[in-house]
Order: C-alpha cells, then sequence, then structure tokens
C-alpha cells in the first residue's frame, strides 16, 4: 500500500516537474485543444441545439407531419375525411375550411403599417385536437362570428381587441381580434370559426380545405412523401393543391443556425486535426527532450507504464485545462446563435445539450489521450542506456545529403543551412508542415467566407442595387395613403411622427412624377410588396410589384435573368422549391379566387426567409390589387453628383409626403455576426498554428543549441543566426502554404453551396468564385508568414544566446 | 606533410587578399593587425563570476604581442577556459577589458563580435565542435561562407588547407568517420580558413590519444613557427612545452607566474617545421622572440 502510494507520488512529481519546466509547450497544449473544442462543440450544438425549440414545441402541439390544401371543387370534405384511415396515417385533423382575405385596420391609422397583408384564413372552432393543438399567446379562442385570432409567426402584431375590416368582401365584414396563437405547423395565418369562414366564404371568396396528418413513418423525408402520395392517391386528380411537410418547416426555423453549421463544423475538423498534430509534436518533442530525464527516471526504477502515465499525464493536464475552457467558449457563443429559435416558438432559451458537452468533452480527451500516449510509449519503451547516452540530440546521419545539396545552392549559407534543416527531422517536419497547412487552409477558407458573406451584405441590404431609395410617408388608413413623418426640428409626437395632426395624403403617381422629373435621374422603378397565394405552395409568397424600370432593381442572379417585361418574374430558391418550379416554367400567384400566371425567367438570390417573387405590377392585374408603389428606386445620371441629388430631390419630395437617401441598405445582424465568429475561429487556427510552430523550433533550438554556439563561435552573427532559424521552418511553411491555398478555396467551394442550402438558396458563382488574384497572392504566402511568426521568438532566443553558454550546453 | 607553396603577406583588414588566401573579413572587429611583436591582444583587470559563486577570472591582465604562443595552463577550474572565452569574445568580462587588435572586444555588440571571430581569431576546441551533419569540407568552408567570402576562392583555400594538413582524402567524409586526430585536423583546418591573426586552442589534445596527442602538438609547433599567435589552454605540460614561446600558469582564476620559454621542445625529436608560410597568412612572424606579458614573472 505504501508502496504503491510511493510511486504514485513519484509519477506525479514526475508530472509537476515536466508541466512547470515546459510552459511553453503546456501553453500551446492549452490552446490548441479549446480551439478544437470550442469549434467543434459549437458545430455539434448548433446542429443539435437548434432544433430542440421547433421539436418542443411541435411535439407538445402533436404537430402536421403533413399540410394537404385541397381544391374544394374537386374533392369533397367526406373524401377527405376519408383520408384518415389510409395506411401510414396515424392521426387527421380537419378538413378545415380555409380562404384568403384582404383585411384592413378598420380604426387607428397607422397602427400596423400601411397594409396588412392577405391572410390565409382557417375556420376551425376548436383549436384542441389529435393534430395542430395551437396554443394561446394571448386572449382567447374565436367562440362566435366576428371574432379572429391571428397567427403569432405573421409579420405584423396588433393587440387584441383590434378590429379588421374586409373591405373587398361584399358588406365590409367586421372581425375583431380575440387571440394570438402559435401553430408549430403554420397551418393558418388566421382562425375564425367555421361559420364564420362560411360567412366570408359565400360572400365571394374561394372556398378550399386544410387537411393535417400525422403519419406513422415521418423521419425522412421520404416517408412523408410516401404520405403525401398516399393522400394525393386517395383523391380525385388535381385535388391536392399544396402539401407541405414539416422537415421544411423545420429546416426553415433552423436555418440561421443551420447555416452556422457548415463553416463552424469545418473550422471544428480543422481544429481537430491541427489538435492531433500538434499534440503529437508536443509530446514526442517532450519525450524526445526529456530522454535522459527517462533514461535517469528509468535507472531508478520507474517502470515503462509509468513512464507513460507521467508523460501522458503531462499531456493531459492542460489538455483538460483546454477542453474546459473550450466547452465553456462554446456554449457562450452559441447562446447568441440559438436564442433566435426561442423567440420563435416560446420558451427557455435553448443551450447545448449537456450530452453533446459531454460528447465532445470526452472525444477531445481520448483524441489527445491516445496521441500522447502514442507518443509516450516510444519513452516507456527506451533502453536505459540508449536514452541516457544518445541525450536530446537527433540522430546522426539524417538529413546529411539535404545539407550538402543545400550546400551546393547559390544561397547564403544561413538560408541554405536552415532550409536543410526539417531534414534532421522528417516525422516532426511533415507533422509542422501539416499543421502549417491546415492554417493556410483556414485563413484561406476564412478569407473566402469573409468576401463571400460581404459580397451578399453589401449587394442584399437593400431592396435593390439602385444609388437612391425614394420613401413614401407612413400610410393611413387608406392603401396608398400615408401620413407625414416629422421634419427636421419639428418636435416629434407619440411615435415619432410630426407634433401636431398634420396629415398628408401620399399620391405615389404625384412622387413618381416628381422622381422622373427630377435632374440626374437616369431611371427608376417603383415597388409595392403584397403576399399572394402560389400555386403548389403551402402559404403565401413574398411578392414584389414592379412598375417602370425594372433592369434598376436587378438582384444578383442564381439562374437564368432579369425580368424585363409584363408576364415575366424572377423567383428566389425557396418559392421555386416549394412550388416545385424552376426557371423557364410558369407560376400561377392567387388571390382571393383570382389567379394570374407568369413565367419565371430567372432565379433571384434572397437570403430571407419568405419565400419571394418579383414581377411588373401589370403581369398581376389579374388579380385587380391595389399595387401602387411604395418605394422608388432611382439610378443617376454619370456624372450626377449624389449629395447634391439628395438636396434636391428631398426638396421637390418632402411637400408629397416621400422623402429620399442614399441606397446604403441595412446591415444583416446575423451576417456581422458570422463574420465576426469566423473571424474568431480563424485568429485561433492561426495562433495554435503559430503557437505548433513556436513550440517545434523551441525543440528544436534547444536540441541544437550546441551546434549552435559552434556557428555562432564561427563567426554567424545574430542577424544570421535569425536567418538560419526562421529559414528552418520557412521552407516548410512556404510549401504547406501553398498545399493549403487550393484546400482552402476547395473547401470553400464546399461550404457556401451548404450554407446557402441550410437557409434554402442556391449560391450565385459570383459568392463563390470571390477569390481574386491579388487575394491568391497574399494567401500563397500565409504559411510562410505563420512559420516566420511562430519562428521568430525562438529564433531571436537564439540569436540572443551567449555563445559560450551555447557551447557548454550538451 | 606537404605544404602549398605560394607564401602570402600579412596585411591589414580590407587589404586585397593574396593569391591563394581568402581576403581578411572587411567588418569592424579584426582591427588592424599588428607587426611582430606588437601586442594583439590586451586584457586588463579581467573579472568573470558566473553567479554568486567564486569568481572564476580575479583581475587578470595578460598581454600577448604577434607571433607569440602562449600557453596557459592551470589545474582544472582555475579560469583558463573562461579567459579563452573571453580573448575569443564568446562571453563577456564581469569587470576589466579585452582589446585584440586595437578593438575592444568586450564592449562590442554581439554582431560586431561575431564578425571578430570570423575575421580576427580561429577557434580549436577540445572537442573539435565539428557539425556531424556537414562533410569535412562543409565544415572547413563554414567560416568562409558566414562571411560572404568568394566560393571559388574559399574553396581553393579549403583545398589548399585540406592537402596542407594531410587530409585531403578525407574531404568527402562526415566528422564521425574520422579518428580524434583527424577530426582535430579538421579543426585547425576550419580554424585557419578565414587566415586569423590568432589562434585559439581550448585543450586541443585534452580528447585524443597519444599519437593523435602528439600529431596536433606538431601541426601547432608548425603553425608557430609560422608566426602565428596562439594562445593555447592546457594542462598538458608537454604540449605547453613544445608550441608555447610563454606559459602564463593560472591558479583560482589569477595569474600565479608568467614564464617565457624556448619553442622548438619537440617532445618527439622532429625536425621543427621550416616550410612557406603560406598557411596562416602571417608570413615574417618569427618564432621564439616574444617578451613575457605584462607583469610576467620569469622564474
Amino acid at each position: 500500500m505504501r508502496l504503491g502510494s510511493g510511486r504514485a507520488a513519484a509519477t506525479r512529481k514526475v508530472v509537476l516537474g515536466g508541466l512547470g519546466r515546459r510552459r511553453a509547450q503546456t501553453a500551446v497544449l492549452v490552446a490548441t485543444v479549446l480551439t478544437a473544442v470550442t469549434a467543434s462543440l459549437l458545430a455539434t450544438g448548433l446542429l443539435v441545439g437548434s432544433s430542440a425549440p421547433f421539436d418542443r414545441a411541435f411535439s407538445q402541439q402533436h404537430g402536421a407531419h403533413l399540410t394537404a390544401e385541397v381544391d374544394a371543387a374537386k374533392a369533397t370534405a367526406a373524401q377527405l375525411a376519408a383520408t384518415t384511415r389510409l395506411a401510414g396515417v396515424a392521426a387527421t385533423a380537419g378538413p378545415f375550411p380555409m380562404t384568403t382575405v384582404h383585411a384592413d385596420l378598420a380604426d387607428a391609422p397607422g397602427a400596423a403599417g400601411p397594409d396588412l397583408p392577405p391572410l390565409a384564413v382557417v375556420g376551425r372552432d376548436d383549436r384542441a385536437g389529435p393534430v395542430d393543438r395551437v396554443s394561446l399567446v394571448d386572449g382567447s379562442w374565436v367562440d362566435r362570428p366576428g371574432e379572429i385570432v391571428l397567427a403569432a409567426s405573421l409579420d405584423f402584431r396588433v393587440p387584441t381587441g383590434t378590429r379588421l375590416v374586409v373591405r373587398d368582401l361584399p358588406g365590409s365584414p367586421e372581425l375583431t381580434v380575440v387571440g394570438i396563437a402559435r401553430s408549430t405547423s403554420r397551418t393558418a395565418d388566421a382562425w375564425v370559426t367555421s361559420a364564420q369562414l362560411s360567412a366570408l366564404t359565400a360572400a365571394g371568396g374561394q372556398a378550399g380545405y386544410e387537411m393535417l396528418y400525422r403519419l406513422d413513418e415521418a423521419g425522412t423525408a421520404a416517408a412523408v412523401h410516401a404520405g403525401q402520395d398516399a393522400v394525393e392517391d386517395a383523391l380525385p386528380d388535381g385535388a391536392v393543391t399544396a402539401t407541405r411537410s414539416y422537415l421544411d418547416l423545420r429546416r426553415d426555423a433552423n436555418a440561421v443556425s443551420a447555416a452556422y453549421v457548415p463553416f463552424v463544423a469545418a473550422f471544428g475538423v480543422l481544429g481537430l486535426a491541427m489538435s492531433t498534430l500538434i499534440i503529437s509534436i508536443v509530446v514526442s518533442g517532450a519525450v524526445g527532450a526529456a530522454r535522459w530525464r527517462i533514461g535517469v527516471l528509468k535507472s531508478l526504477g520507474f517502470t515503462p507504464g509509468q513512464v507513460v502515465t507521467a508523460y501522458a499525464a503531462q499531456t493531459l493536464a492542460p489538455a483538460a485545462v483546454g477542453v474546459g475552457l473550450g466547452v465553456l467558449l462554446g456554449n457562450l457563443l452559441a447562446v447568441p446563435v440559438l436564442a433566435d429559435q426561442a423567440d420563435a416558438y416560446g420558451g427557455p432559451d435553448p443551450t447545448i445539450p449537456l450530452w453533446v458537452d459531454a460528447a465532445v468533452t470526452a472525444g477531445a480527451l481520448a483524441l489527445v489521450a491516445g496521441a500522447a500516449v502514442a507518443s509516450a510509449r516510444r519513452a516507456g519503451r527506451m533502453r536505459t542506456v540508449e536514452a541516457i547516452s544518445l541525450g536530446r540530440a537527433p540522430r546522426a546521419g539524417r538529413g546529411r545529403l539535404a545539407r550538402r545539396l543545400a550546400g551546393r545552392l547559390p544561397l547564403p549559407r544561413p538560408v541554405s543551412l536552415g532550409l536543410a534543416n526539417p531534414f534532421a527531422r522528417p516525422a516532426r517536419a511533415a507533422v509542422l508542415a501539416a499543421a502549417v497547412g491546415l492554417g493556410a487552409l483556414g485563413v484561406t477558407f476564412a478569407v473566402g467566407l469573409g468576401t463571400t458573406l460581404t459580397m451578399i451584405q453589401k449587394e442584399n441590404g437593400g431592396e435593390s442595387p439602385a444609388a437612391v431609395a425614394v420613401h413614401l410617408g407612413h400610410a393611413g388608413g387608406e392603401p396608398g395613403g400615408g401620413q407625414r413623418e416629422a421634419a427636421p426640428g419639428e418636435a416629434p409626437g407619440p411615435g415619432g411622427g410630426p407634433a401636431g395632426p398634420e396629415t398628408v395624403t401620399v399620391d405615389p403617381a404625384a412622387v413618381a412624377a416628381a422622381v422622373a422629373a427630377q435632374p440626374g435621374t437616369a431611371s427608376y422603378y417603383g415597388l409595392a410588396q403584397t403576399r399572394l397565394g402560389v400555386r403548389g405552395m403551402v402559404g403565401a409568397a413574398d411578392v414584389s410589384a414592379l412598375t417602370g424600370d425594372p433592369a434598376v432593381a436587378a438582384r444578383r442572379l442564381i439562374t437564368g435573368r432579369w425580368l424585363a417585361a409584363p408576364g415575366e418574374a424572377v423567383a428566389d430558391t425557396r418559392l421555386l422549391r416549394a412550388a416545385g418550379a424552376r426557371v423557364g416554367d410558369q407560376i400561377t400567384v392567387t388571390d382571393a379566387g383570382r389567379a394570374a400566371t407568369v413565367l419565371v425567367v430567372g432565379e433571384v438570390f434572397d437570403g430571407n426567409d419568405d419565400a419571394n417573387l418579383l414581377t411588373m405590377s401589370s403581369s398581376l392585374s389579374g388579380l385587380r390589387l391595389d399595387l401602387a408603389p411604395e418605394e422608388f428606386g432611382v439610378d443617376l445620371a454619370p456624372g450626377t453628383d449624389l449629395t447634391s441629388y439628395l438636396q434636391a430631390a428631398e426638396d421637390a419630395l418632402a411637400p408629397l409626403g416621400a422623402d429620399a437617401e442614399a441606397n446604403e441598405g441595412d446591415e444583416s445582424t446575423v451576417i456581422v455576426a458570422m463574420i465576426s465568429l469566423i473571424t474568431t475561429l480563424t485568429l485561433m487556427i492561426v495562433v495554435v498554428a503559430v503557437l505548433g510552430v513556436l513550440n517545434t523550433v523551441v525543440l528544436d533550438t534547444r536540441e541544437r543549441v550546441h551546434d549552435l554556439g559552434v556557428f555562432k563561435a564561427l563567426g554567424m552573427t545574430p542577424r544570421q543566426t535569425i536567418v538560419m532559424v526562421v529559414t528552418s521552418v520557412a521552407g516548410i511553411g512556404a510549401v504547406a502554404g501553398l498545399v493549403g491555398v487550393p484546400l482552402g478555396i476547395g473547401l470553400h467551394h464546399a461550404v457556401v453551396p451548404l450554407m446557402g442550402d441550410a437557409i434554402t438558396t442556391g449560391m450565385p458563382a459570383a459568392y463563390i468564385d470571390v477569390y481574386g488574384s491579388p487575394a491568391l497572392a497574399a494567401l500563397a504566402v500565409g504559411g510562410l508568414v505563420i512559420a516566420a511568426a511562430g519562428a521568430m521568438l525562438p529564433a531571436t532566443w537564439a540569436a540572443g544566446t551567449r555563445t559560450a553558454t551555447a557551447l557548454r550546453t550538451e | 606533410m606537404t605544404t602549398p607553396s605560394s607564401p602570402t603577406p600579412a596585411g591589414p583588414p580590407g587589404a586585397a587578399p593574396a593569391q591563394g588566401r581568402p581576403e581578411r573579413a572587411q567588418q569592424a572587429g579584426a582591427g588592424t593587425w599588428t607587426a611582430a611583436g606588437d601586442p594583439v591582444i590586451e586584457a586588463r583587470g579581467l573579472t568573470k563570476a558566473y553567479g554568486t559563486g567564486a569568481p572564476a577570472l580575479v583581475d587578470v591582465s595578460l598581454t600577448v604581442r604577434a607571433g607569440e604562443a602562449v600557453a596557459i595552463v592551470g589545474p582544472s577550474g582555475s579560469g583558463k577556459s573562461t579567459l579563452l572565452n573571453l580573448i575569443a569574445g564568446l562571453d563577456r568580462p564581469t569587470a576589466g577589458s579585452v582589446t585584440v587588435g586595437g578593438e575592444r572586444i568586450d564592449q562590442m555588440s554581439e554582431t560586431a563580435s561575431a564578425r571578430y571571430r570570423r575575421a580576427g581569431v580561429g577557434m580549436v576546441f577540445q572537442f573539435f565542435n565539428l557539425l556531424d551533419d556537414l562533410t569535412v569540407l562543409d565544415n572547413i568552408l563554414l567560416p568562409a561562407q558566414l562571411a560572404g567570402l568568394d566560393r571559388a576562392r574559399a574553396r581553393q583555400r579549403a583545398a589548399d588547407l585540406l592537402g596542407y594538413l594531410g587530409i585531403a582524402r578525407h574531404a568527402a567524409a562526415y566528422p564521425g568517420r574520422l579518428s580524434g586526430g583527424e577530426r582535430q585536423r579538421v579543426a585547425v583546418a576550419r580554424a585557419l580558413m578565414n587566415s586569423p591573426a590568432v589562434l585559439l586552442a581550448d585543450e586541443p589534445t585534452g580528447a585524443l590519444d597519444r599519437g593523435a596527442a602528439r600529431d596536433v602538438q606538431q601541426l601547432l609547433v608548425d603553425l608557430g613557427r609560422e608566426g602565428l599567435t596562439i594562445v593555447l589552454v592546457t594542462h598538458d605540460i608537454a604540449l605547453a612545452r613544445a608550441c608555447a614561446t610563454r606559459t602564463v600558469e593560472l591558479v583560482d582564476g589569477a595569474v600565479a607566474r608568467d614564464v617565457l620559454v624556448s619553442r622548438g621542445l619537440t617532445p618527439t625529436g622532429d625536425t621543427p617545421f621550416t616550410g612557406p608560410t603560406a598557411l596562416t597568412g602571417h608570413a615574417g612572424i618569427t618564432g621564439g622572440t616574444a617578451a613575457a606579458g605584462d607583469g610576467a614573472v620569469a622564474r
């Protein structure tokens, strides 16, 4: 017992002694493991944790795996009810009658913005049931005609008690908002009683049915698709007008965090690879440097097992610190990303699940332990006499050919000596090259990502690339009406409007005329936005209706071309996928029983989370909507001074209730957060690579300190010493960097489309091919810079070492 | 032993190099070398302490004149190697000064000190300090390469030295394959590569067997006879008597004796070397005429 305690104490002393002596290596280990664990945890945590709010809410509500919209003219309620008995269907809700209404606020102009979007209204007397148990956020459920409950997922909010009026139906029926409710399955924008729905339908709206299904097997898209096929087969041809899988909703719900996952995961893999490499360098270096000490320990009676334990523990102790800090940092960095999901579904802010923390911790420690034990076993197996006699010098004979050949190069001798140095330790040099290469890869990848995201930020912050944006004043109760904003110097009233009751009616046509007449205007477009149904797609799409010159509104395309004429449209990836359409197909947009068909001529990039369609206003004339422009985009004639133009435009437009400003667009907080995270992770990767180089050069320099003394005794100056030491890794760094750059570009090209896919958009080629010649030239020397930065400190130390001291060091 | 045939007169740093001799370093540090008999090395009040223990050297003063071969002798720990390191600029004194060729070595920057070692002195160590990863030829070329000297001339100079020292057949070999005596010859060749004004040798026979030690001893005698200024640290009295024109004994870090001796007491009885003086580059310096240094005590 005492003997065992004594052995443990001896091993402990060896471990602590080793840690105390090798502070630089200990710091490198901590930083390396910290980076790897942070990135890995963040990637895994976002992947797993971001789904939690949706999954929890979906489960609590018995959400619908499949939502089907059915044309009431082609299928009866009884036929729909019969689908309940289909094989594979676990439960159903419905059929619920549904229609689309255009509602406005009956009172208090300005309370909810200029227009309320069209609402997909479902007649549903009971919010409970076997499927889609809608939860109330505020107020109560509809109990009688004249009441309406709005979905919490709508872009606008009105308080309960607000009265809505449906002006385009005979009698302009009024509905009072009695509650706000949340459906995880997003089965409606609003709910009314069945009786009220019938009244709205009878008054002129188109009737349809909504049927909700829970399936026995719904874990995969294929399983949900099989259920969809079964339902469609059971109903008359063409009866099902649209379907939606809960998996699409789930993906949309997690889109933001899902967009993080590809690049964070890439950094995680990079970090883990670098950790493994650098840990092997550190441990083998520690073993190599302590060879003589190991020999002494073994001569004193340490068993091979104790030696392995001692040196593995010297690695595991700092690694455990790195893991702990990495878990903490990873969790902290995940908080703001995951909080977005909590906002959408209520409940507590999600966090990275504990099992993910535990799994990453265990995995990282296992990795470190594996690398450490593999290297430490060398120490354990080493013969005592060999360990004592060899000391720390590299095995003689290695790299001689390289030195001989390098010596013949027309280079200064310190340079040729440094270039040949890695060949004395080929395994270490290879690992170092891999670490530097991964660092260069990480930097290249990060530069590409940053460039891509910056381009997206710059090009998509506003509605269009137009130089000037003209906004109409806030609307009153009438579509197209507006309320003048407070002028400069005018005391603002409640809500930021002018103090006085003065209200002007904004005439879009007059504003358009003023814009057209403004000197310096080259061309302009007018934009009205609304939400419309799209045949084949559940829910509504954001539709932008253009007047004027559509070319001014042209945005980055993924495929096809920009719309140029009435009847043409461009759509984003989300809409095309949801509607099952492609460029070249015709799409039918619907509203209140009316339809208009447009030809999709291009797929436009759009990073927002709604389906989008852009077309000319005249393309939608069949819908008989009021699509008066709400804003204008203006391109200026060449040579026009923007400031002067804005000043003159402001003078002309202010009396009309409009204002002009430079179209600088908004900054996406998500992109800003992504760029910040990428910068952080890249810095960590680079620091790890630099520390890895530093650690290796320290080991090399210590091993060769006697040779260094000889060089200095023969007249090597401090500058030559620095050149020799830096060159000893610069060659490796340069080559590894050159290899890392194309790999980083490849990784970028693979990850960016995945990020786009996460938010359901394709990626324009311009957002992928972002590496210009200057950037490539700079990146090509990245490995060299990393290597030089890591070598500079030990090189300076080597240069400053007294010659006599170096010569005495054996 | 065969020797090159082109004597080369000594010259100041920066002077046009004579045929077969690499140009002396043009860097600062070597100073203007003096004619035979002039002081080359002047140490004044040298003290060197390591940590808090007893100092390795205490107030040592010493003058070495051009052409002298001075043997520093004394027991282990007497400060011999420390004194040599200070003269070589490998270390800095705690107090006192070292002037070589008119330049204060102890006040030089690391860069100037390195340039001084390149140009002004050649060093031979007890354990050779050859670089095992470099061939014999590359080891010998190293000082010239560090000085940035012309490649062709450097290689010619190295070839001359290899021939002169009888190790030409080992040019492509690695030092680990040579005997101790051969390695020390390589070290001497390397020390002479830049035609230094002073050769500093620290226990040059200390790691050699008797035969090899005798061989190296003869080499040093020959170099001394050529007029090369030599400072030799040894505890081998026979070596000191054979090579030195003067013996300085250190005891406990202080000069105990400073004695002029007659050179040429070759223990083997070989005829003293009288050949051309091509290798040291210091023709005109004749042996056996040096006076004792400051504070010399002839007993």
